[in-house]
């Protein structure tokens, strides 16, 4: 594998081969011949590549970075290493989780070596790892310059590149199962000078049957069911409850000597260390180390090198080569944050002289490696969440201020918020009326039965949220009996049933909301509140504990846990351990699942205007996720159910043993036909809603599960989803991007499963492409729609904060250090714990009350008001935008035209303007709450009256009604106090811009432009008729004609009165029509005096004779002065094209012209400035000399003429008789 | 009013190669007299339009520019006032309009320093008065009067007659009391795309379902339409009582059985 990545370093293989060359068997064409030889050649090392890639990552950053938690991953440990078991199924799975990636079989006889030498870590790893952090300091100084440790030699070999070490041959991964080197995330690796006694948070229990294997962790986390002390009242969170070996037990001990050691240093030195770093996180009492280097840009060693893995490992990053998409940039981030390197001066990490770019001399050399490395990489990728924090890390500004100028935009641009609130849940008992009525039992005594237990099971519950967080208080030993005692009760099938029923109800309420599901104990973050006054010793103990160690969901891949009141439906079920009862629960859960999975979720409709949508839209998006978390809810109980039977802490231990067990469970048909459910969600492009749930099902299987045919296929299914959801891809009929994530997020998840074989991940194409699912989209599925938000991701995955929780501990590391610990701990118990707090307000008790009421009502009741104030709500915001919002709009209307008005046409800015009238008009938005409020009151009573049933009592109707009430307005005014000023705004911008607009162009024209009368019928011609028409007049005047062409003087009157009529009735009239008749108008004026129309007349077609020409010139100048109310092109008259039609007609005719120019100042049409003006520029157009002669005359004559025009006329007529010699001459 | 396939076959059969000018539309009148001028155009129109665009490339070449412009260039040295440019086009087989274009375009890379921007040669073609040479604007000029398929002004008709019909059909729906929303109200909506009318409660017409109404206001051939949407198109209009509208629109209705 290291061949790979030094021919890579060597740059024989482009980045972009190499990733093709992963993520594809097929030799892809564009491959450079050159490379596709080099790649073939290592071809049988292929799917290896990225485990070792994550290997060597790690590997390298540990060595520099053993101050921040390393990225606990992957490593590859060896699945084939045990004997007579080459080319099995991995085994790695019963180990640790922190080999997640074994390498695939080995293909070379050095394998057959690897082993010993691996197992001897294995054998001896778990013992000092465990023992040096129950000793603190002292064992750990060891750990990092000590011999003992496996990976110490490794390391050394490598370096040293020293021949004969037994794993050299295979460029041996450093031995991941070993807790020095990759501890579990929460914890702290060994830190210099024994000052981190971080170890013994995450104890490995050893066991005797554990002593030749790993220890049993989650690479990604701390050990299941030995939990961190984060939640110390809940002593087991871990899946399979008590069965927990006892090693884990023994560690209560050294927790609670570790928590007296941190309190102390906690009393010594406040410390700025950061949440996240909590589990351990006693960086503490060297405040001076602790101060972050200043990572240096040019203090980057072989940079080169560094770009290029960077390079590499984005696209593994991207193209979803990774298991565990959060996973790859906590550890990116944590490269970011490093905030000093150690053992920088270790002989073993001097760089070899002479191979600066061979894998042989450290990646990492400096923080400014690190940091250099973390930012090329996060050039490649971002993660939404965690933008403005990733904006405020100023090493990024001094290694990318491009990178960081492009987050800041991207976190201003993003709408995205984390918001708490969700729609309260009611966390009170239940009553179910529905189900207690005695027609459903079969008998009085089975009737009465059930109801006993239901008292009962309701005092166990009560009992369990008094007391589960007393120290001491067990659940078996407190309730345990009485559990055993009320299901011994359930005799007849039918009250399984009942119970079930009301069980599984119990467990959706109460678990539904964040506080149930999100890693918070329900009800304690109140007593974070509650505890201040309280002097009760083991409260305060808790809250320093806390503050010590901030919640954490236990690092970016936590083991699967029940939190909260989770908790007590597991226990319950463990210590109730009823054949029946676990039956039925199945097939209730089952049948329940069944039906939420194929609920029809609403479609969103089309938008139809922008904003009121979001209100509805934002109902089905809550439906949605309320659909999604109770399913994820119930399929993680159906997961944990039916896996009971056969839980175990490890895998079987030989391949026999474990053959016949495969053989035994591929007979039992799964509990839920999950891979049918799978394969329809995906076909039916629900796999957002899908995958989230299955993969709660799946973390909750035992280690034989993933073996078994059928789950092995739905894996192979999953990991083809995995891999297809490219974040980057977007297009048409894509999945949505929070939707994509959240798959991703929770595969990741899935695939660092200790129980799933981390083979699994890296298998070979083939067989993936056998399962290929058919995903071609049928219809618009939710994949597409914008389901999931950033709110609903981190519920279901709330190991994502932990990617913001270590920034934000940079942040407050960095800069705040004065702030101390109240900075850091506020943003963690803010974010899991006050927001889940049930509201104790009289909202919240009004919000209590109004769930009360519905649990004692038909559901239908619930529906019916949810619905109207979903309804009335949303009109209740169309109707200010008709009412409200229309008149603010008409004011501001009328503002605008007095302020037009008052500073004349051009009004001045109209972005002033709008500023003006805003500041005006938004005020009044503030009215828009009152009348949503009356609107709601007035119209919800009604439409609840008319969907409920007639007997419907009457107080009960009221309490509906009001509840309608409260809830449309609730709606209403949420929506419209966010965003009535916003809309007001927008609308008075549109009414702006039209009413500018509308002033535009011809303000004058626009005041006196009229329609045609009340009383027209339009009956006028069409205006494409007349321009057609003139447009034949003109082209047979143009000509080329026949002889025998021409147009009847009558024709060309009506032609003229139809135009008249059309211009006065305006019906049809569009301006661009308009403005072409007029100018087909003035073409036609210009033909007439220049008698260029041939007139059909007895003889042959002529001239016009000069009174008939003036007639129709009188006509159209009256059209012009009355019938058009576009601008006429007048001047097109004296054009000299127009002027020069004049100068083809033979004897020349100018006194038609003259005529018309005198009629045009008399009729006020064109002043005499204007027409002088025209006759001055013909005069500068080449014309024969003696039209020039003639049009200076014709000049002279209209300058000459004085405004009594009558002489004038008589003078031209005068000049008819000699045409234009005359004229001339006078 | 109601044309058969045959009929139509018949009156497209009659313009292979006719030059787009007021003496072939008149020959047509003649030979289809019972057919209104403003059909016998429309067809005529978009017949020829059919034939410009398979023929337009061949007349863009350099070459075919060079020789019409020396053509032109020889013609109007002869005589500036015969019609050089209108016969030249019909004597290529091109629609005077574009040919008055091309030789425009190429006469003002003669006499300008910057090749002409589109936006000019159309205002020089609107209102050849613009047209620095007295000669070429009376050719010009001579050519967009005498097409009756191209050129400024035949653009004007049919945006004209697509407006007029708009408004008949907005009528014709207020008369019948049918509710709708208009171009504009669709717009101010953010609808991109809109058709004329959208009726907000359908309707049906001989079984469809009517959504939408679409006034195309030019004559529906074959290209645009199936035969049988054809006659229903129609058969709507008749039953609206509007024979004049029917000679010139086809509206497209979008049905739907769904």
């Amino acid at each position: 594998m290291a061949a790979v990545l030094e021919s890579l370093l060597r740059e024989e293989v482009s980045v972009a081969a190499a990733v093709r060359w992963i993520a594809r068997s097929a030799q892809s064409s564009e491959d450079d011949p050159g490379e596709a030889a080099a790649l073939r050649s290592l071809r049988p090392l292929r799917k290896e590549f990225v485990p070792f890639l994550l290997n060597f990552l790690r590997e390298q950053s540990s060595r520099v970075l053993p101050q921040g938690p390393p990225t606990p991953a992957k490593a590859p440990g060896s699945s084939a290493a045990l004997p007579g078991r080459p080319g099995g199924p991995s085994r790695g799975g019963r180990g640790a989780r922190s080999q997640l990636f074994p390498p695939a079989e080995p293909s070379s006889a050095a394998a057959a070596e690897a082993p010993p030498a691996r197992r001897g870590g294995r054998r001896r790893g778990p013992g000092p790892g465990r023992e040096r952090g129950g000793r603190g300091p002292g064992g750990l100084e060891e750990g990092v310059g000590g011999e003992s440790p496996p990976w110490a030699a490794g390391r050394r070999r490598r370096s040293s590149g020293s021949p004969g070490s037994p794993g050299r041959a295979r460029s041996d991964p450093p031995n991941l199962s070993n807790l020095e080197e990759f501890p579990p995330v929460g914890s702290l690796p060994p830190g210099p000078a024994g000052t981190k006694p971080s170890r013994r948070i995450n104890p490995t229990p050893v066991s005797e049957e554990r002593s030749l294997s790993k220890p049993k962790t989650c690479f990604t986390s701390p050990p299941i069911s030995c939990v961190p002390s984060s939640q110390p009242s809940v002593p087991d969170t871990s899946p399979w409850g008590h069965g927990l070996p006892p090693g884990c037990r023994s560690l209560q001990e050294e927790r609670e000597m570790l928590r007296k050691e941190r309190s102390k240093h906690l009393q010594q030195s406040p410390t700025p260390a950061c949440p996240t770093s909590e589990s351990g996180s006693p960086l503490p009492s060297r405040t001076g180390n602790l101060t972050a280097e200043a990572a240096d840009p040019a203090r980057v060693s072989s940079r080169q090198r560094l770009e290029l893995i960077a390079l590499i490992y984005s696209s593994c990053i991207a193209e979803n080569l990774v298991p565990n998409l959060f996973l790859e940039l906590f550890f990116i981030l944590q490269l970011l944050t490093a905030r000093r390197m150690v053992a920088a001066k270790d002989s073993d990490l001097e760089p070899t002289p002479g191979a600066p770019d061979s894998l042989e001399s450290p990646l990492f050399q400096s923080v400014h490696d690190c940091v250099f490395f973390a930012v090329q990489v996060l050039e490649h990728q971002f993660d939404k969440g965690t933008l403005k924090l990733l904006a405020e890390n100023e090493r990024l500004l001094c290694f990318s201020p491009a990178l960081q100028g492009r987050l800041k935009a991207a976190y201003e641009g993003s709408v995205a918020k984390v918001s708490l609130a969700m729609p309260p849940s009611a966390q009170a008992v239940s009553f179910q009326p529905e189900t207690d009525n005695r027609a459903n039992f079969s008998s009085d005594r089975a009737f009465h039965t059930f109801k006993k237990q239901r008292d009962v099971f309701f005092e166990v519950l009560r009992e369990w949220e008094d007391r589960h967080e007393e120290p001491g208080w067990d659940f078996e030993k407190g309730l345990g009996s009485r559990i055993r005692a009320m299901m011994g009760q359930l005799s007849a099938a039918c009250s399984h049933s009942h119970f079930v029923r009301l069980f599984q109800k119990q467990l959706l309420q109460m678990c539904q909301s964040p506080g149930g599901t999100g890693g918070t104990v329900l009800g304690e973050a109140p007593d974070v509140l509650n505890m201040l006054g309280a002097d009760k010793l083991g409260r305060l103990r808790r809250l320093q504990e806390r503050l010590v160690a901030p919640q954490s969901s236990g690092g970016p891949c936590p083991p699967p846990t029940f939190p909260g009141c989770q908790g007590f439906f597991r226990d319950f079920i463990l210590s109730a351990s009823s054949f029946q009862f676990n039956q039925h629960l199945m097939d209730s859960l089952s049948l329940k699942i069944r039906e939420l999975n194929s609920l029809a979720l609403p479609q969103p409709e089309p938008s139809d205007e922008d904003g009121e949508s979001d209100v509805d839209w934002q109902g089905e998006r809550r439906q949605f996720a309320v659909v999604l978390l109770s399913l994820r809810l119930l399929a993680k109980f159906l997961g944990f159910v039916a896996f009971l039977p056969y839980r175990g802490p490890e895998p079987p231990p030989t391949r026999e043993l474990q053959d016949s067990i495969l053989a035994l469970r591929s007979q039992v048909p799964p509990a839920l036909d999950v891979r049918a459910l799978l394969q329809q969600g995906l076909r039916a492009r629900r796999a957002v809603l899908t995958v989230p749930w299955l993969v709660e099902f799946l973390s909750l299987a035992d280690h034989i599960v993933p073996l078994l045919d059928y789950y092995r296929s739905i894996f192979v299914v999953l990991l083809h989803l995995h891999r297809s959801l490219v974040l980057s891809k977007e297009s048409e009929g894509e999945m949505c991007f929070l939707n994509k994530l959240l798959l991703l997020a929770v595969l990741g998840w899935l695939f660092q499963i200790p129980t799933v074989p981390e083979d699994l991940f890296f298998l070979e194409e083939g067989q993936l492409d056998a399962f290929e699912v058919d995903t071609v989209p049928s219809e618009h599925g939710l994949d597409g729609m914008p389901v999931v938000d950033q709110h609903l991701l981190y519920t279901c995955c709330p190991y994502i904060g932990e990617l913001r929780k270590l920034l934000a501990s940079w942040v407050s590391g960095s800069s705040g250090r004065s702030g101390g610990f109240v900075r850091k701990i506020t943003p963690t118990t803010t974010t899991t714990g006050l927001g889940a707090q049930p509201p104790h307000t009289t909202q919240g008790l009004q919000a209590q009350l109004a769930q009360a009421f519905f649990h004692n009502q038909p559901p239908s009741l619930r529906r019916t008001v949810e619905f109207v104030a979903e309804r009335i709500g949303s009109n209740c915001v169309k109707h200010i935008k008709a009412t409200l919002v229309a008149d603010l709009v008409h004011q501001a209307e009328s503002l605008l035209r007095e302020q037009l008005v008052m500073q004349g046409q051009d009004g001045g800015d109209p972005a002033q303007l709008l500023e003006i009238l805003c500041s005006q008009l938004c005020p009044h938005g503030a009215q828009a709450l009152t009348r949503g409020r009356e609107f709601c009151q007035k119209k919800s009573p009604g439409a609840v009256r008319a969907l409920l049933p007639e007997e419907t009592p009457a107080a009960v109707l009221s309490s509906a009604e009001n509840i309608a009430v409260g809830l449309a307005t609730e709606k209403a005014c949420a929506w419209l106090s966010a965003n009535i000023t916003a809309l007001i705004r927008r609308e008075v911008k549109a009414a702006v811009s039209r009413t500018l607009r509308a002033q535009g162009p011809e303000p004058a024209a626009r005041g006196e432009r009229r329609g045609c009368s009340r009383a027209c019928e339009h009956h006028a011609p069409l205006p494409s008729h007349l321009i057609s028409e003139i447009k034949d007049v003109l082209s047979l005047a143009v000509g080329p004609r026949d002889p025998e062409e021409g147009i009847s003087l009558d024709h060309l009157e009506q032609l003229l009165g139809q135009l008249g009529q059309t211009l006065q009735c305006r019906q049809f009239l569009c301006p661009p029509a308009e403005q072409h008749l007029a100018k087909c108008s003035v073409d036609l004026a210009s033909l007439l005096v220049a008698d260029q129309i041939p007139v059909l007349g007895p003889p042959a077609p002529r001239g016009l004779e000069r009174g008939q020409a003036r007639r129709l010139l009188h006509l159209l100048l009256s059209l012009w002065k009355d019938g058009f109310q576009v601008p006429v092109p007048l001047q097109l008259l004296l054009s000299p094209r127009n002027v020069g039609l004049l100068a083809d007609t033979r004897p020349r005719e100018w006194d038609l012209l003259l005529f018309l120019l005198r009629e045009l100042v008399e009729k006020g049409l064109m002043g005499r400035p204007e027409i002088e003006a025209c006759l001055g520029s013909l005069r500068d157009a080449q014309w024969p000399k003696d039209f020039s002669e003639e049009l200076a005359t014709l000049f002279n004559l209209f300058l000459a003429e004085p405004p009594m025009p009558e002489p004038q006329l008589r003078a031209c007529e005068l000049v008819q008789t000699n045409r234009g010699t005359v004229l001339a001459q006078s | 009013m109601i044309l058969t396939k045959a009929q139509y076959d018949e009156i497209a059969q009659c313009l292979v190669s006719v030059p787009p000018t007021r003496q072939s539309l008149r020959k047509l009148k003649q030979t289809f007299p019972s057919q209104s001028q403003a059909t016998l155009l429309s067809i005529f129109s978009q017949e020829y339009q059919k034939h410009i665009k398979r023929t337009h490339a061949k007349h863009h070449t350099s070459e075919a520019i060079e020789t019409y412009y020396q053509r032109y260039l020889n013609g109007v040295g002869r005589n500036g006032s015969a019609p050089v440019l209108l016969e030249l086009a019909n004597e290529v087989d091109y629609a005077p309009s574009l040919m008055a274009r091309i030789i425009l375009e190429r006469f003002l890379q003669d006499h300008e320093e910057t090749p002409p921007s589109k936006s000019v040669i159309n205002s020089m073609l609107r209102d050849p008065s613009q047209i620095p040479d007295g000669v070429l604007a009376n050719q010009v000029y001579q050519c967009i009067v005498n097409d009756c398929c191209y050129g400024p002004l035949v653009d004007c008709i049919k945006h004209a007659i697509g407006h007029e019909h708009e408004v008949l059909l907005r009528d014709l729906l207020l008369e019948k009391n049918l509710s709708f929303l208009d171009e504009d109200q669709l717009r101010a909506k953010g609808y991109d795309k809109t058709p004329d009318f959208i009726l907000q409660v359908p309707v049906a017409v001989e079984g469809h379902i009517i959504h939408w109404i679409e006034s195309k206001a030019s004559f529906g051939d074959e290209c645009s339409h199936h035969a049988y949407l054809h006659d229903q198109f129609w058969s709507y209009w008749n039953r609206s009582c509007c024979s004049h509208l029917a000679t010139r629109s086809s509206a497209r209705l979008q049905t739907d059985q769904h």
